[in-house]
């Protein structure tokens, strides 16, 4: 296998791997415990490495898994407390977990070289020179069976538990009532979410993981409204952000994993600004129609009240009707012709009357107004 | 047979008693009405009885057993706002989420499910929005969507936090007609009520709560005048004018 291909499918499945769990994490609005832990991890990998008298990947994994947990226990603790809000237990545990490791990296390794660029922004583009040899047998890039274990792993949790995991997301308290507890299944999805870090950030670092367990299931989250659709847009997403932001670091001779996360950015801002049902523009576009609506219904409403009145009143006439509704010239113009086109008055000179569709709509709009 | 039996149960959020030896049955069969104001502990009552609050003392028995052992007899109706209406699912997957409890873990809904969910939808008048996306709901649908699933529960015995609140008349009058063919099938309803005016047209049973159980029994001889003044104490001097006009009346009716 060909060097880039064994970095891209590296990122490949680490957005799948990440995205399974990112779609539970964003959807129970628990983004920022991702990023406790990919902060706290660091002493655990330490002490691993410690115990382990020297870096060793199994000592390093379990105990940055470790560290993992005492991270979501002491959250929860401190939340069930009800001493700080909700944010402020991962505000606080998660620092203090990271410096923990600052402190004991600075104290005790010195000597050891424990790279710390590594741990926080990882080193994809070495991906395909770090072999799994087992008994002298070169078995192919470590990644790629890291990765890929934690891919089938998180596809055999979010496939195994879908139902469980979506009742106690949308509705914990009926969870619990049918004896599925939350707290159970919230603990199994940070044991999912901490091995995940855990195993990838060796592929991207601790920092950048946070990008592909979150930003892919947000952009999802934008563009549908059906949840396995949303797990599969997520890792379609994540699966683009890795493929673009390759593309881009090569041509730019820039750091690999950055220009995945940042490609992965760009994709959530335009799913943002673009999404049919829920995005900026659709919005305000959405926004600018009511708004025309409402001026014709105040148009033909007006065309209504004063319909009755003598022929002769100057009430139907555009340039009355520009000082009573209050138009400028411009908007006077634009709506008389919309007014038009759409089949609702007719202009005979400077004078509006009203068709039937017109009077129809009035109709409508004055009884909306009197509920 | 008692469907609901609590033996002094208090319920305290930090230092504040939210139930205090609260001692209450009500028989099978009963469409009972909990009521009282605000922060009288009405929901709490609920969730005490569904092991959803910690309890500080005192026993829940579901048709004379611990809820753990009677979950399967439960459905349960939380309040409207308690989650996420944005969540991406359509109204077809909320309801199947009502037969969850009898598959069990891992099992997934299927073909039976998927039939018995649309069928409970069609009792509320629903059925036409089976694919809808939930956000798209208006609130009185919402919560017929939420009294469907809870039909798919099949239960014995249901607890509605306030199904009532915040909807349209057409809603109400299909709720209630889903309520009162709940209780003729021999089904208990236990209900979180906020309307004083109707609760004696729609309930037989009532429970007026204020921290403690001021009274509780059938409606004729516990939904009186005096019990509610001494449940909202003062403050709902004019309701409970209204009250006595209605105790009136059904003196007359007596008569």
């Amino acid at each position: 296998m060909s060097a880039f291909a064994v970095i891209v499918l590296t990122g490949v499945l680490l957005s799948a791997s990440c995205a399974l769990i990112g779609c539970f994490l964003v959807l129970r609005r628990m983004a920022m415990m991702a990023d406790a832990i990919s902060h706290a991890i660091l002493p655990g990998l330490v002490a691993g490495y410690f115990l382990a008298q020297g870096p060793s990947a199994l000592a390093g994994f379990a105990g940055a898994a470790l560290a993992a947990v005492v991270t979501v226990t002491l959250v929860e603790a401190l939340r069930n407390s009800g001493q700080v809000g909700d944010q402020s237990a991962i505000g606080i545990v998660f620092p203090a977990m990271f410096a923990l490791g600052v402190f004991i990296t600075s104290r005790y390794y010195e000597d050891v070289h424990l790279d710390t660029d590594a741990v926080l922004y990882g080193n994809i583009e070495f991906a395909p020179f770090d072999m799994l040899i087992v008994n002298g047998i070169n078995l192919g890039p470590q990644s790629l069976w890291m990765l890929g274990a934690l891919t089938l792993l998180n596809l055999g949790f979010v496939t195994l538990f879908y139902k469980e995991l979506k009742l106690a997301t949308f509705d914990p308290e009926l969870a619990a009532v049918m004896g599925f507890s939350p707290a159970l299944i919230h603990y199994a999805l940070m044991l999912m979410l901490s091995v995940t870090t855990v195993g990838a950030f060796t592929a991207v670092g601790a920092i950048l993981v946070v990008a592909f367990l979150i930003v892919p299931a947000a952009t999802a989250y934008l563009l549908t409204d059906d949840l396995k659709r949303m797990i599969g847009l997520a890792v379609l997403a994540g699966v683009l952000s890795v493929v673009i932001g390759f593309l881009f670091a090569l041509a730019l001779d820039a750091s690999v994993a950055g220009a995945m996360a940042t490609a992965a950015g760009v994709l959530f801002t335009l799913a943002v600004l673009l999404s049919p049902s829920k995005g900026l523009l659709s919005r305000r576009r959405q926004l600018q129609q009511q708004r025309q609506q409402v001026i014709l219904e105040n148009l033909v409403v007006h065309l209504l009240n004063h319909e009755h009145i003598a022929a002769e009143s100057h009430e139907a006439e555009v340039t009355h009707l520009r000082s009573e509704l209050r138009w400028s010239p411009a908007l006077a113009q634009r709506t008389i012709r919309q007014a038009e086109r759409a089949g609702l008055v007719e202009q005979h000179g400077d004078r509006l009357t009203l068709t039937e569709a017109g009077r129809a709509l009035a109709r409508q709009a004055q009884t909306r107004a009197e509920r | 047979m008692n469907a609901l039996d609590i033996h002094d149960l208090t319920v305290s959020y930090r230092d504040k008693v939210a139930l205090q030896d609260v001692d209450l049955a009500i028989p099978a069969g009963k469409l009972a009405a909990i009521i009282g104001p605000n922060g009288a502990g009405k929901s709490t009552l609920l969730k005490a009885a569904l092991g959803l609050v910690p309890t500080v003392a005192g026993s829940v028995l579901i048709y004379g057993q611990p809820y753990a052992k009677q979950r399967h007899l439960v459905g349960y109706v939380p309040q409207r706002s308690s989650v996420d209406w944005d969540f991406p699912t359509t109204v077809l997957d909320v309801v199947l989420m009502g037969t969850y409890g009898r598959l069990g873990w891992i099992r997934r809904p299927g073909r039976a499910e998927r039939d018995r969910a649309l069928a409970c939808l069609d009792q509320v008048g629903m059925a036409d929005y089976a694919d809808r996306q939930i956000g798209q709901l208006s609130g009185g649908q919402q919560q017929r969507v939420f009294l469907a699933r809870a039909l798919a529960q099949d239960a014995s015995v249901y607890f509605l936090d306030e199904p009532m609140a915040g909807v349209d008349a057409v809603t109400e009058q299909t709720i209630l007609s889903v309520l009162q063919d709940l209780a003729r099938q021999g089904r208990t309803i236990i209900c979180v009520h906020h309307d004083l005016d109707s609760a004696p047209q729609y309930f037989d049973w009532v429970v007026l709560l204020n921290v403690r159980v001021i009274a509780s029994g059938p409606l004729a001889t516990t939904f009186t005048a005096d019990n509610l003044r001494k449940t909202y104490g003062g403050s709902m001097r004019a309701a409970i004018a209204h009250f006595q006009h209605f105790e009136e009346e059904l003196e007359q009716a007596k008569r």
